[in-house]
């Protein structure tokens, strides 16, 4: 019940983050995915005994929580990973940005000198 | 092949050195006049950049703090646009002499990239003791190893790159902790550039010491290591 209830807010609060444009599709979609699994086992516990036996987990509820950890583990992983990415291109673009108002400050100067009385 | 740099930049980064970097940059315009100077600011909150300037300086200035890593490469990113055949750090603390700039070009007819090393012989400098000594001990022995040559103080800002080595360090120079130094010279290595050592005197550097406490230095002994081990099996497209 508690399953189905938290499913249903995650739901709830992607698409409405969506319609505001404060989630992107590549994530809102892992997400998404993710609310329809915890549905469905929510649902059909039934799925989840299944899985436990098949996997040879004597505790269905802790397979749940294993497969879970695991998720979250890999979801952090690859938002570091991101954020990384993110931290380059961001330096890259700063080091760029001091470069070119250098090159602007020169060419400006000299156009300057050159030509004193040409407003700019 | 390698010959004697015809136009050599000097790159100085520089975070809130307001007070030294005039020093700095006499020193180095007396002692260096044909060298062309360029000061990053980086994204110093006082007037470094000010200063550097009234100097005659060309200073970056970079919209925030990027460790000298980033300021580094935007330097080097500088030389290769602006058509310099090497490029020499100095740091704008005055901690090193620019008498040695000379030193350090002269040796870019014999290779790539150059150090100017603190402990090979010339000047009082203490590595401290315990862990930064060990931590220095494994840096020093590994590098050596690799470059074929022997290298005692990897850790020195106060180096010079040749025309070899700035398109690597434009593409590549590492913004990470210890990146700058030691990975950078992992880099150079693996890209086949030659490394070489010159002994230098440093000044001791005003304000701030070294990190002496026990912790500390054993923080640093275990994160030289990973920047170490980290840039020897790291993938990375040649430039």
């Amino acid at each position: 019940m508690l399953g189905l209830l938290g499913a249903f807010v995650s739901l709830a609060v992607i698409f409405e983050m969506l319609r505001r444009h404060k989630l992107r599709e590549k994530y809102a979609i892992f997400w998404v995915f993710l609310s329809v699994v915890i549905m469905i086992v929510a649902i059909f516990p039934a799925t989840l005994i299944w899985a436990a036996r098949v996997t040879g987990v004597e505790v269905p509820s802790n397979l749940l929580f294993f497969v879970a950890s695991l998720v979250l583990l890999a979801v952090n992983v690859q938002l570091s990973s991101e954020v990384g990415r993110l931290e380059g291109r961001v330096r890259t673009l700063a080091e760029e940005m001091g470069l070119q108002r250098l090159a602007l400050d020169k060419a400006l100067k000299k156009e300057l000198a050159e030509d004193p009385f040409d407003e700019c | 092949m390698r010959q004697l740099p015809e136009r050599p930049l000097v790159v100085v980064p520089a975070l809130n050195e307001e007070e030294s970097i005039s020093g700095v940059l006499l020193d180095l315009q007396a002692s260096c006049p044909s060298a062309d100077v360029l000061v990053i600011d980086d994204g110093s909150t006082d007037g470094t950049g000010r200063v550097a300037a009234a100097h005659g300086a060309s200073v970056v200035r970079l919209p925030f703090n990027l460790g000298v890593g980033g300021a580094m490469r935007a330097g080097f990113r500088y030389a290769l646009r602006n058509g310099y055949d090497a490029v020499i750090q100095v740091d704008a603390d005055g901690q090193h002499d620019a008498s040695y700039v000379k030193v350090l070009l002269a040796e870019l007819a014999e290779a790539d990239v150059v150090i100017g090393a603190r402990f090979a012989g010339e000047g009082a400098y203490d590595a401290g003791r315990g862990p930064r000594r060990w931590a220095m001990g494994v840096l020093s022995g590994t590098l050596s190893r690799l470059a074929k040559t022997r290298l005692t103080d990897t850790t020195s800002g106060f180096r010079a790159a040749g025309a070899k080595a700035i398109p690597v360090f434009a593409e590549h120079y590492p913004a990470e902790y210890l990146g700058d130094t030691v990975e950078s010279l992992v880099i150079a290595i693996r890209s086949g550039c030659v490394v070489r050592q010159v002994p230098v005197a440093m000044r001791p550097r005003f304000g701030g010491t070294a990190s002496q406490s026990p912790f500390r230095a054993t923080v640093y002994l275990f994160r030289a290591v990973t920047a170490l081990a980290l840039a020897l099996v790291r993938r990375w497209a040649p430039a």
